[in-house]
């Protein structure tokens, strides 16, 4: 192995999410600062990624594809530009007076009149739709470029204080009634063992805390809780963090508070 | 065939596009191509058919929903896959809430799993190496990958000391990259 000698049991360990406590701290604080461990914790992974196709043979039954493309065609969609007519009954035009020809013949005329008007227009909502579907999809790039950037942990995040002070944990919620939360939190403190962080929204309505999310931070005290799963419709009026036992506290919070919305 | 590798991982890409923009058709193709490795992994890890088919539906239905969990600075994408069940199947089997930050994980690997061959020679490969292991070595090391035990259970489990356990762990690790990397 490439990286540090001292650190090369512990890396397997961490590679497994096996290491735990001081140690996973130290781990994490060595990797911050030691491209040649990173890049090892990497090499690890994809050694370790192998070791799950020793459990290949078992398939899937079939149901589980049907199940899952069921579920999709049931995600909400873009709407259909066009929708197909039901095709209308068969009918015997044999036993019609002759007339019923020459009245159906002008019917189809106005009928393909009307049809090719129709036509021309569902082609400019058409145009019309693409051009909209073009532009959201390039502001949808953008700003899954800014997300992804706000997301990775790779990004260089530099916290700014005033000169001389020293960094203080801190967070920002951004809340979307029945849209989005996402939480960015930075200058956390290395858990302690056994411990974890818990997120939580306090709703508008004055009722009890609703968990919103356990999470780690990584080895430079950063992390990120992105739409947890919430309640519909709740108005939030302030967020915590607090410091829980590591299966979280999902009823109410129970450890310290750690940070803290500074208004309602 | 590093030529091959690419085209392949271009064309997971392209069906990851293919899913951002709703193409169902897409969905299935990734699912025929990797559903057997996530199935496999959460059922060897959980060994219950039901809660490895609910841990399948939910990392598809999760790259349906957010395909761009996935891209190229991820790695190899059966690898990225495998990890991600394993993860999730253990957080089913300790009863963990599902954690946060696993789909960041970079995943380095050479072969591409893509295709049923190359599948087919990797896990020739790593079979041949867990047999070069010892018991002890083997044991240690498929108790922390598939029973998710840290190295303090494994120590307390098999009645021997952390020391032991973390080089067997070690060790074990060095064999399968030496076989590998042949």
């Amino acid at each position: 192995m490439s990286a540090h000698e001292e650190y090369a049991d512990d890396l397997a360990l961490y590679a497994l999410e096996s290491l735990t406590g001081d140690e996973r701290t130290a781990l994490e604080q060595h990797l911050e600062t030691c491209a040649s461990c990173r890049r090892e914790l990497e090499l690890l992974r994809g050694d370790l990624s192998l070791m799950a196709l020793t459990t290949a043979g078992p398939k899937p039954p079939a149901r589980a594809k049907q199940r899952l493309m069921a579920a999709i065609a049931k995600e909400p969609k873009m709407p259909m530009v066009v929708k197909t007519a039901s095709e209308p009954a068969r009918r015997s035009w044999m036993r019609l007076p002759g007339w019923v020809g020459w009245a159906a013949a002008a019917a189809m005329v106005v009928l393909a009149v009307s049809l090719l008007r129709e036509n021309s227009s569902l082609r400019r909502d058409f145009a019309s739709l693409k051009a909209q579907f073009g532009e959201q999809s390039t502001k949808l790039e953008e700003a899954n470029a800014v997300v992804a950037t706000l997301l990775d942990p790779e990004a260089k995040k530099v916290e700014l204080v005033a000169a001389g002070a020293k960094p203080q944990p801190r967070g920002k919620a951004i809340y979307r009634k029945n849209r989005n939360l996402i939480f960015l939190a930075s200058n956390l403190e290395p858990l302690p063992p056994e411990k974890i962080y818990e997120l939580w929204l306090f709703p508008a309505n004055g009722g009890p805390p609703i968990a919103a999310g356990l999470f780690k931070p990584d080895a430079r005290g950063s992390a990120t809780v992105v739409n947890p799963p919430l309640p519909e419709g709740v108005e939030a009026k302030n967020f915590a963090v607090t410091l829980e036992p590591e299966s979280g506290s999902h009823e109410a919070p129970r450890g310290t508070v750690v940070i803290v919305g500074a208004g309602e | 065939m590093p030529g091959a590798e690419r085209n392949t991982i271009t064309t997971d890409l392209a069906l990851v596009t293919a899913i951002r923009s709703g193409d169902e058709g897409a969905m299935a193709e990734l699912y025929d191509r990797y559903s057997s490795i996530v199935y496999s992994v959460a059922l060897r890890v959980l060994q219950d058919a039901g809660a490895a088919e609910d841990v399948l539906q939910d990392i598809f239905m999760q790259l349906w929903r957010n395909p761009g969990a996935f891209d190229a600075s991820r790695g190899n994408m059966g690898a990225w896959l495998a990890v991600i069940a394993r993860h999730r199947a253990i957080d089913a089997l300790r009863k963990r809430r599902p954690e946060s930050d696993i789909e960041n994980v970079v995943v380095s690997v050479e072969p591409d799993l893509a295709s049923d061959a190359e599948r087919s020679r990797a896990m020739t490969k790593v079979r041949g190496a867990l047999e070069t292991m010892s018991a002890s070595q083997r044991t240690a090391l498929e108790m922390a990958y598939f029973d998710g035990l840290t190295h303090a259970e494994i120590a307390e489990k098999t009645g021997e000391p952390l020391g032991t356990i973390k080089t067997r762990i070690r060790t074990g690790l060095m064999s399968l990259r030496k076989v590998l990397a042949a």
